[in-house]
């Protein structure tokens, strides 16, 4: 493996993603422990939505979507485990759960059928139609949740206790930061080498050329949706981590401005770039608080940082760093 | 249930598909002429509202209320295009929608910066407020009326105004070949200027508009474009009128959806749960409307290859 100053940024990003929890721990600072959470759970929904994205090149603006059904995931399993009321009963039983594997399992497996059935609808459109409808589809659960009141509605669903995972104590922040460190870098290590998988180089090609794509034999379009069904299972997951980090699942989790979020953690840290979506989350956590603390109207530099990263660093923060090399792998 | 209700519900449907299209005429315009997709749109709905709302505390006019959402948000958008848009034209859409996502930031964050998080109220005037009573006996809010007039003749004059006057003849020029009637001596960044303005003016004075009847506050645009966006998409992207089709449609489907499903469902169900189900599937009835016309007509209505 060749090593590049992307790599080794790479590296120093994962490591001190690591590191700020660890010092944090040992100077029992639980906040700093907790953003460094957040900031995990977010690279990890931005990991999902560059397979989408990066590798893909669809331009997906419903992944909130995803990120919300795995929170509503955790919200109503951990809701009726709480309450000792079953999900429902027939055909057979099925009860709620506060068990970890078993929510972000529901998770994944609801977002993936989610993301089969949006992006086979979305995916028969492309370029400006595909932003747009995958924002509405988004819009269209959004709303769903918002009217939803057998699950909060509006408010949204408290779960008074954060889920449990065999053999750790979740309500300690530095394990339950484990858990989240642990998904995000086994995630990443599954984008790389989906990335470089031939799957992964097939995708690449029906994004840069798909007329000659389709000239060897391969379908762009069963491609893509693959690759759309994995980015939103990702996603999905960590919206059950998200959701289980606040204790709190409401439909904000499924508005568009998450998406847009989702989107600028991929794109600060730099688009098609493995650990753009670390460096992302990582600076907008960092910027939220920050900025936070100067400012009750800190988005507007957010908004500033962000054009101008658009308008003029178009690597993201990665590619300011370590230059315009060839990306996702 | 009677035939005065079901009229009624018609004219409200009529006036929020009128609004729409006010809202989606300058996103399919920016859209079919420059390529642009601007998310931002709803900032300048926003701007509109706020500029009529400070502009009716301080003069007490509705009149000059009007102007200033129309002046506001032509100037809000000039700038917008001169600042930023215009360097995004060329750039892939992914630019363009996180450059716009960054201006809806700013202006949010700004507006909530001068004017404060809480919503302001603008009046409908009173030689507009009050009932008037329809041909058939229908008693109709006087303001939603002249709205469906203003806006009818809006949608006519657009019309006219790209078929028939030369700037609409550039603009129709401008979307089928650019390279072209920059050759033929257009001075293109000047139209697109124009164009973008253009189309924020009409975006202001629905915000204005729509600011009479509910709140003026930061993020009222949000919705609102998302809609818009669905009548793009649904009446296909470019084209004026599929925005006309598609902004009528929704809004009869929104509005009618809104009020009907839920009756309908309590013939077959108990009336607490067919009143909850019936207003999550009419809340997703446009989007449900939007996928049904996407599988038969992948390209909207009215529009060309996607």
């Amino acid at each position: 493996m060749m090593v590049t100053r992307e790599s080794l940024l790479n590296w120093a990003m994962i490591a001190a993603l690591l590191l700020v929890p660890l010092a944090a721990w040992s100077l029992d600072e639980p906040f700093i422990i907790t953003l460094a959470t957040k900031a995990a759970i977010l690279a990890l929904a931005g990991v999902g939505l560059n397979i989408a994205l990066g590798l893909g090149g669809l331009i997906s603006l419903g992944h909130a979507a995803f990120f919300g059904i795995g929170g509503y995931a955790m919200g109503i399993l951990a809701a009726h485990a709480q309450n000792y009321e079953p999900l429902f009963e027939w055909p057979f039983l099925f009860e709620g759960s506060n068990q970890m594997p078993l929510i972000w399992l529901t998770a994944v497996v609801f977002s993936a059928l989610a993301a089969l059935v949006i992006g086979a609808l979305s995916l028969r459109t492309s370029g400006v139609y595909f932003i747009m409808i995958t924002l509405a589809f988004g819009q269209m659960l959004y709303y769903f949740a918002i009217s939803w009141s057998a699950y909060g509605g509006e408010d949204g669903l408290s779960i008074w206790v954060r889920n449990e995972f065999p053999g750790l104590n979740t309500l300690d922040p530095i394990q339950f930061f484990a858990i989240a460190y642990v998904i995000l870098c086994g995630a990443l290590f599954f984008a790389a080498r989906l990335a470089r998988s031939p799957f992964g180089l097939a995708l690449a090609a029906a994004r840069q050329n798909e007329d000659r794509v389709e000239a060897v034999g391969l379908t762009p379009f069963t491609l893509r949706l693959t690759a759309f069904v994995i980015s939103g299972a990702i996603t999905g997951l960590a919206g059950a981590l998200f959701a289980d980090l606040n204790r709190f699942v409401s439909p904000t989790m499924l508005s568009w401005h998450t998406s847009g979020e989702i989107m600028i953690f991929v794109i600060l840290g730099g688009v098609g770039r493995l650990y753009g979506p670390v460096a992302g989350a990582a600076l907008y956590i960092v910027l939220e608080h920050l900025l936070g603390g100067i400012s009750d109207y800190w988005q507007i530099f957010l908004g500033v940082l962000l054009l101008l990263i658009v308008l003029f660093a178009r690597g993201g923060l990665i590619g300011a760093i370590a230059g315009r090399e060839k990306a996702h792998g | 249930m009677t035939y005065i209700l079901v009229l009624e519900q018609i004219l409200n449907g009529l006036q929020f598909g009128i609004m729409l299209f006010l809202m989606a005429a300058g996103l399919t315009l920016v859209f079919g002429v420059m390529g642009l997709i601007n998310l931002a749109h709803g900032s300048l709905y926003m701007v509109g509202a706020f500029a009529a709302a400070a502009v009716a505390g301080w003069t007490g006019s509705f009149l000059l209320a009007l102007i200033a959402s129309l002046a506001a948000a032509a100037a809000a958008g000039a700038l917008m295009e001169l600042v930023v848009i215009r360097r995004l034209y060329r750039r892939d859409h992914l630019d363009q929608v996180l450059a716009t996502f960054a201006l809806i930031l700013i202006f949010s964050e700004g507006t909530r910066w001068l004017f404060g998080s809480f919503p302001l109220f603008l009046d409908v005037p009173s030689y507009l407020s009050g009932p008037v009573t329809l041909p058939g006996g229908i008693e109709y809010p006087l303001y939603r009326l002249a709205i469906i007039l203003t806006g009818l003749a809006i949608a006519a004059g657009l019309f006219l105004l790209i078929a028939r006057t030369r700037i609409g003849i550039q603009i129709r020029a401008g979307e089928a070949d650019r390279e072209m009637i920059a050759a033929l001596g257009v001075d293109i960044s000047k139209l697109y200027t124009l164009v973008f303005a253009l189309g924020a003016a009409l975006a202001g004075l629905a915000g204005a508009l729509v600011g009479a009847i509910q709140s003026v506050q930061v993020g009222m645009g949000e919705p609102v474009l998302i809609l818009a966006f669905v009548v793009i998409v649904i009446g296909g992207i470019g084209s004026i009128k599929g925005a006309l089709a598609g902004a009528l449609l929704v809004g009869m489907t929104d509005t009618l959806g809104g009020v009907f499903l839920p009756r309908l469902f309590t013939l077959f169900m108990e009336p607490a749960s067919a009143a909850s189900a019936g207003a999550s599937l009419a809340s997703m009835l446009i989007y449900i409307l939007m996928a049904g016309v996407l599988l038969v007509r992948p390209s909207g209505l009215y529009g060309g290859s996607a």
